[in-house]
């Protein structure tokens, strides 16, 4: 068993500790947003008693205190995916915004007819629908790397399918319907040696894993802050200095100028030249305590001990008659999507939630997994290091109970 | 109390509905048909009328759903059949009613006061109402399923 003392961990998260109709709380739904331990809420709370004002602007005191704890969390996020310096995190709103940024600012400028964009099936929308939109306003094509029964990203063709038209390979690190963890370091290095930039998408992945770019050597890594324990609306992009330095501005406004004329518009430098109008400066401040917080844990410990949740639960789950795991890949991060037979996830999650055990029912904004498996939604659960093992054994009973019903 | 909740949605009469649901089948003569689709959750059906004059001499459906979106759409056919079109619209807005807390007439109703239960589940509603809204405008629409502007 891992060294985490769970107990004390669940202490920090007061919302865990509460009843859904007489049952305790056992919530399961961390892939869809994670919950946020007091010091989180406590950072955001702290910043608007007593350090509220606009950064980058005023000389007086509050102002540089927010400031210099804006820049404080951007030093942070910059030390948690190993980044080389502050000057390649934009903050952004979240995963979503990160990629939208990157379509617009660096993929559309280059970006001409029959040029191809290479994702794969196992994306989330968000990683799905930015490229789409950009490969339908020049007429070049999305290209899908496809996947497997397991859930795995299927290689067998992959060298093919990059090629001297791909313009940019956009992939998840891991697939937040099927937990499958890709091997986005060996795709990323042979997109590399054809010169294709890469985006790994990290929404799924930072909670569970350290991020470190140095290691991975993508050109940009986006993550959402709400998903690893911070505030909702924040979220970051990494990219390389020397390619961020290149790219347009993504909006216009505030913060991202050097100066203003109606003839000419000099921009900020980086990162400031991504981030226009007033920054949401108190989820930045959450996000860098989310990232102390999940230090003080340790990443490495929390993974293992989440991964004893997964190992514990796939067990007790796949014992179970009349039920089909989705996503059986060795290679996963703690979400467990499954059917079970004869009903449909969404009867699934209200017999669930009458228990208190919160999941996810649907499609998971990952529609093509669905239809690659015949299915119209899953039920998901998927676990955080403040899970126990006795939620485990609530979600097999919320199952039983479930089967029982429409026996 | 959650078991005694759950049964108030998931009743007898909904489970076999969903089990082996009626009139669960494509029409070949219909003259009015439409596609719904709820794209929070991928349920989707079609529904197909057969309107004689004014009277509904048939009505089906085929789709995907969850136990109360495929009863509600069974319960819709069967109570449905050989109405008249104002009839029907009666039904649909006693339906409506109940989904949404008003006052309902019972005899009008009938057995679909099965799915009043559904209300207590306000995440569910939809469920329980896409059918009736699909079948609203199948009424509305050719047998292309192209909703007309009349």
């Amino acid at each position: 068993m891992s060294g985490l003392d769970i107990q004390a961990i669940r202490k920090d998260f007061p919302i865990l500790d509460q009843e859904i109709y007489g049952f305790p709380l056992a919530y399961l739904d961390n892939a869809a947003t994670s919950q946020k331990p007091v010091q989180v809420i406590d950072a955001v709370a702290d910043y608007y008693r007593e350090d509220n004002a606009n950064v980058h602007r005023g000389v007086h005191r509050l102002s540089q205190r927010a400031t210099d704890a804006y820049e404080g969390a951007r030093s942070k996020v910059r030390d948690f995916v190993s980044a080389q310096s502050d000057k390649e995190i934009v903050f952004v709103r979240g995963a979503t915004e990160a990629i939208n940024l990157v379509a617009h600012s660096f993929v559309r400028p280059m970006l001409h007819a029959g040029d191809e964009i290479l994702i794969s099936h196992m994306e989330h929308h968000a990683n799905i629908v930015p490229w789409q939109m950009l490969c339908d306003q020049v007429g070049a094509k999305l290209v899908v790397i496809p996947m497997t029964e397991k859930g795995e990203l299927d290689l067998t063709t992959f060298d093919d399918l990059l090629t001297s038209k791909t313009k940019i390979m956009a992939v998840g690190q891991v697939s937040n319907a099927l937990g499958t963890i890709n091997p986005v370091k060996m795709m990323t290095e042979k997109a590399h040696a054809k010169g294709i930039p890469v985006l790994i998408d990290g929404a799924q992945a930072v909670p569970h894993m350290p991020a470190d770019v140095q290691d991975l050597d993508c050109d940009f890594y986006v993550f959402s802050g709400h998903k690893m324990f911070a505030p909702t609306g924040i979220g970051a992009l990494y990219g390389k200095q020397a390619i961020l330095e290149e790219m347009v501005p993504w909006q216009g406004g505030g913060d991202m100028i050097l100066s203003v004329s109606f003839e000419k518009t000099l921009y900020n430098e980086l990162p400031y030249k991504f981030e226009a109008g007033t920054p949401n400066i108190s989820g930045a401040i959450g996000l860098g305590a989310a990232i102390d917080y999940m230090q003080s844990v340790g990443i490495a410990e929390l993974a293992a001990y989440e991964h004893e949740l997964l190992m514990y639960a796939t067990a007790q789950v796949g014992g179970l008659e009349g039920l089909r795991i989705i996503g059986t890949s060795d290679q996963k991060a703690s979400v467990l999507s499954f059917m079970i037979d004869g009903v449909h996830p969404h009867d699934v999650g209200t017999i669930f939630d009458q228990q208190g055990v919160a999941i996810r029912t649907g499609h998971h904004c990952a529609q093509p997994v669905m239809q690659f498996f015949g299915i119209p939604a899953t039920a998901r659960a998927s676990f955080a290091f403040y899970n126990t093992m006795d939620e485990v054994d609530a979600l097999v009973g919320a199952i039983q109970k479930v089967q029982e019903l429409f026996a | 109390m959650s078991g005694a909740d759950l049964r108030d949605l998931y009743q007898q009469v909904i489970m076999d509905h969903n089990k082996k649901p009626r009139n669960f089948r494509d029409m070949a003569d219909a003259n009015h048909l439409a596609h719904g689709n709820n794209p929070l959750c991928g349920d989707t059906l079609v529904v197909y009328v057969k309107l004689n004059g004014d009277v509904i001499e048939d009505v089906s459906f085929q789709g995907s759903g969850c136990a109360i979106s495929v009863a509600s759409a069974s319960l819709m056919t069967e109570a449905l059949k050989g109405k008249t079109v104002a009839e029907a619209d009666a039904i649909y807005q006693q339906m409506h009613e109940q989904m949404t807390g008003g006052e309902v007439d019972m005899a009008t109703l009938g057995k679909l006061e099965v799915l009043g239960g559904v209300r207590e589940f306000p995440a569910r509603v939809k469920c329980a109402t896409l059918s009736w809204h699909t079948m609203h405008s199948a009424m509305e629409s050719d047998a292309d399923g192209q909703v007309t502007t009349e």
